[in-house]
């Protein structure tokens, strides 16, 4: 590798191992393109999807239409899947979502320990360490620990409730609505939703540290 | 399988890093491989229940050691090279230079990508009634396959109370070894910290798996 790269790249190791790992998927699009498996504009799309359309602003809107409209919240925690679809405005939602609440007396935080499980359609694509060992390892034996990871602290007499996706089934959490918001719309309360308030890693803003 | 990827009350991986404003992808590639592992699926290669089990059995200092996306791309060259969609002789030459197989329902078209942004349903009809119903004590088998399965190691032999019905859905135990959808019974099953950890442990927590019906029985 050349001083030229070193100065371009703070991890020129990870460099060299990343050019490695480039090749590779390019020659796999490339065998898969010629053999007619995949359309590059379709994987193109896909990116783009992902990129751009679906993240966490998706499940905010639901929180937040939750929290101001009392008969969707209970259709919501009845059938989650049911209740997104006849929010137009919300990406498209596939079967089996769950929505699990938060109340004073019990908090709910969402894992995958096996593998990724995650809201794709809610949330977007998982973060990093949503995938990685030490969340996966731990937040089924050490909840309390994880969310002080997170500079969460929660009433030591608080149920804390583990949802572990095993199965097909997707859990977007509930949070409770910030105090001090009362009047607020549905825009205004979209923006204090966090995308780790919907894991339960995290709380909803307060008002006044929107940004 | 008891691999490493059942990581559920392993101790020894630190704490919880969380990457400020972090990117959809942090290089083009990830995306790529993203797209090809979702297109193929699309294309009817393999289901989501064997491209698991793919990137489970790599060998565990290689799944230790890899990005998410990394793990992502071995589990599908794996998988497409078992099941003679692409060859090693394709791979050496960085082209397709063996003949292709035929895929139903075939490639996925840019315009059908929409379709498949929404997730697909894996509830099915009921072949039996449930054995199990809400509010039932059950016990997680103490199963150690070593093939594909999602019951986590950490509850077998644990004691819990049945708290939701799903409905039958896909097998995933049956559906990942090629052995046809199998569709079982389907419950949030929720399991007292302690009954997990110990007397020792937070006795405010309660944990709750999604549990096959295969998965359980009588305590």
């Amino acid at each position: 590798m050349t001083e030229h790269h070193h100065h371009d790249h703070d991890h020129s190791d990870d460099h060299s191992e990343l050019s490695e790992t480039e090749l590779r998927v390019r020659a796999l699009e490339t065998i898969l393109t010629e053999k007619g498996y995949v359309d590059p504009a379709a994987l193109d799309a896909i990116i783009e999807a992902y990129e751009t359309r679906i993240g966490p602003h998706n499940g905010a809107r639901v929180v937040a239409k939750a929290w101001t409209d009392p008969a969707f919240k209970t259709a919501l925690l009845q059938d989650a899947s049911q209740a997104v679809g006849t929010l137009g405005h919300v990406s498209r939602v596939g079967d089996h979502l769950v929505a699990v609440e938060n109340t004073p007396q019990r908090h709910n935080i969402v894992v995958c320990t096996l593998c990724s499980c995650y809201p794709w359609e809610m949330l977007g694509l998982p973060p990093v360490w949503y995938k990685a060992a030490p969340y996966r390892s731990r937040a089924v034996k050490d909840p309390r620990g994880v969310l002080a990871d997170f500079g969460v602290t929660l009433p030591r007499e608080t149920e804390i409730r583990v949802w572990d996706s095993t199965a097909e089934t997707r859990f977007l959490v509930l949070p409770m609505r910030p105090e001090g918001t009362e009047g607020w719309d549905e825009a205004q309360l979209a923006a204090l939703v966090t995308r780790d308030s919907m894991i339960g890693t995290g709380l909803p803003k307060t008002p006044g540290a929107e940004s | 399988m008891n691999g490493v990827h059942d990581m559920g009350g392993m101790d020894g991986f630190g704490k919880v890093v969380v990457e400020p404003h972090e990117p959809v992808f942090h290089a083009a590639w990830e995306g790529r491989v993203l797209a090809m592992v979702r297109a193929m699926g699309a294309a009817g290669a393999f289901n989501i229940d064997t491209s698991r089990f793919y990137r489970e059995t790599l060998p565990p200092d290689v799944y230790l050691a890899s990005s998410y996306y990394v793990k992502w791309l071995l589990g599908l060259e794996t998988m497409l090279l078992d099941k003679g969609f692409i060859a090693k002789e394709d791979i050496a030459a960085a082209h397709a230079v063996m003949p292709a197989r035929p895929l139903q329902p075939g490639k996925l078209a840019a315009d059908d990508v929409e379709r498949t942004m929404v997730r697909g349903k894996f509830g099915r009809p009921a072949p039996a009634p449930a054995q199990f119903k809400v509010g039932d004590r059950v016990r997680a088998r103490n199963m150690h396959p070593l093939t594909h399965t999602r019951l986590p190691r950490y509850v077998r032999g644990r004691v819990g109370i049945v708290e939701r019905d799903h409905g039958c859905h896909v097998f995933p135990d049956s559906a990942a070894q090629d052995g046809g959808e199998d569709p079982q019974w389907l419950y949030t099953v929720v399991f007292d910290g302690t009954e997990l950890w110990g007397k020792d442990s937070d006795p405010t927590v309660k944990v709750s798996i999604d549990a096959f019906e295969p998965y359980l029985e009588r305590p």
